[in-house]
């Protein structure tokens, strides 16, 4: 008897379990995105609006850019949107995707603490600043995780004159440089911590909360501005790429209405995210 | 969710989001010990009561296993539930199910582990009066687990209290997307990696507090059963 009623129990909690599969959503896509497009929460904002036009779920895996495309390339995503114009064009090149769409920039900032002990707050200069900051020693967190600001990072250092990749470890170049390997946020975190400097991308600091004595060091240098790209992963490589409703997503994001969807995402005011659908060379 | 009201705030004014987080926890660690039981129970009642060449080096395997790192298992079902992978075609990845795999393989060898444990110390109770009632083979595994089955109420708790806690797994094959696959560890490091430390804190409290009830309730039901067992 006993035995009939071990079972039941075990088939009740199976059945419970099975419930699972009522969770898939039938129209749906699976974009691979950035840990600043979601830590900002752009996303929030835009995707609602989607939604209620084509009544499509987006997912959205946020990583950071070199994982994001990493994603796609595995065929687990059907849309990749991310922020490193180089990698997304290796992307293409490899014949993942076959056509990448500008869709808005925003720019980097370099944080840093109120003390300044580098002296370089409200410069317009990053290169300089960056060189400051290393013959100085002063503490800099680095997201050391391949992503586009990582990207975007390594070759701001690189117009310095210094060469962060070829050191193959923080050590070759000092305990003032830390390599920590996380996101955004994760980044942003540790220098305020530590009070270090970190280039971080402006949406992602205007959402963050836990800033202590952080400020924006260093702003409105032209080689910080940070692009962002669109791209549907190629159904001819991977056949499950839901194409149709990818494409719908990335036509809606460069259209009139998605474009204003963008602008209109603001923290406190201030706009985080610029449109450029209509930039081709961008 | 916004970062200005703390999370206790949420839970009590039921805010939709969190509940959804809340419920999709409990759906992904229940069923992953549900399912892990289904494979544990029998194996370690398999262990205690069976004598094969190797097989204590087979439990010291298992007990090892209760240790595996929740990330390195996290990327195994990763690379076999990607689309590039074996299991692509099921295209389970980024599915509250790839969570409850994952959480199943870290579950299954601690309910294991610890059924095997309390099998065998109520097999050495029991051994010379099931011999005597010359029951068979199954009759006894059936016996011992039905006798042991409070003290293996201990170990799903133990299952449990692992996959609830862990956000290794399920973050790399969840992926933690919002309304899909956000469990309240997985939204723990998000809203930790959006500088937003109270809400983090508060999500944490919420999820101690739902770990002590089921703790509670499981307690409840051992004890009701135990008057009722006699």
């Amino acid at each position: 008897m006993f035995n009939r009623r071990t079972l039941f129990a075990a088939a009740a909690l199976g059945a419970f379990a099975l419930t699972a599969p009522a969770f898939a959503q039938e129209k749906s896509i699976v974009v691979s995105s950035t840990t600043s497009t979601q830590d900002s929460g752009l996303f929030g904002h835009i995707l609602p609006l989607f939604k209620a036009k084509t009544g499509i779920d987006v997912k959205v895996v946020s990583q950071g850019t070199g994982q994001a495309l990493d994603t796609g390339r595995r065929g687990d995503a059907d849309v990749v949107f991310v922020h490193a114009r180089s990698a997304e064009l290796k992307f293409l090149e490899e014949g993942f995707s076959t056509k990448r769409y500008p869709v808005m920039y925003n720019d980097f900032v370099l944080i840093g603490p109120k003390s300044d002990p580098a002296g370089i707050k409200g410069s317009k200069d990053i290169v300089a600043a960056l060189k400051t900051i290393k013959d100085k020693g002063a503490p800099f967190i680095s997201r050391g995780d391949k992503s586009g600001t990582h990207v975007a990072e390594l070759a701001l250092w690189k117009v310095a004159g210094i060469d962060v990749e070829a050191a193959n470890s923080s050590k070759d170049l000092g305990p003032w440089y830390k390599s920590i390997g996380q996101g955004m946020g994760a980044a942003l975190n540790t220098a305020s911590a530590g009070n270090s400097y970190v280039l971080a991308d402006r949406g992602t600091w205007l959402s963050f909360k836990n800033r202590g004595d952080l400020v924006i060091a260093v702003e409105g240098d032209k080689r910080l501005f940070n692009q962002y790209g669109v791209m549907l992963v190629n159904p001819a490589k991977h056949p499950n790429v839901k194409k149709e409703l990818g494409q719908q997503f990335i036509d809606w994001l460069v259209s009139a209405e998605g474009q204003k969807a963008i602008s209109d995402y603001k923290i406190g005011g201030e706009q985080l995210f610029y449109p450029n659908a209509n930039d081709a060379g961008a | 969710m916004s970062g200005d009201v703390s999370a206790l705030q949420l839970v009590l004014s039921g805010d939709p989001g969190l509940f959804a987080i809340v419920r999709l926890s409990l759906m992904v660690s229940l069923s992953a010990v549900a399912f892990a039981a289904l494979i544990g129970v029998p194996l370690g009642a398999f262990l205690a009561l069976t004598r094969f060449p190797g097989r204590e080096a087979a439990i010291v395997v298992l007990n090892a296993l209760m240790g595996l790192p929740p990330v390195v298992v996290g990327l195994a079902i990763f690379l076999m539930l990607s689309r590039s992978g074996p299991l692509g075609s099921w295209g389970l990845l980024f599915t509250p199910q790839a969570m409850i795999i994952a959480q199943t393989v870290l579950v299954a060898p601690i309910i294991a582990a610890l059924a095997r444990q309390t099998i065998e110390d109520l097999w050495v109770e029991y051994r010379e009066e099931l011999a005597a009632m010359n029951i068979g083979p199954a009759g006894r595994v059936a016996t011992l687990i039905w006798d042991a089955r409070f003290s293996l109420v201990t170990a799903l708790l133990a299952g449990f209290g692992r996959a609830a806690a862990e956000v290794g797994a399920i973050m790399i094959v969840g992926g933690n997307i919002d309304g899909f696959t956000r469990t309240m560890t997985t939204a723990i490091a998000l809203e930790t990696s959006k500088g937003d430390l109270p809400l983090a804190v508060g999500l944490g409290i919420v999820l101690i507090l739902i770990v002590i009830a089921i703790n509670g309730l499981a307690w409840g039901a051992r004890r009701a059963g135990e008057r009722i067992a006699g």
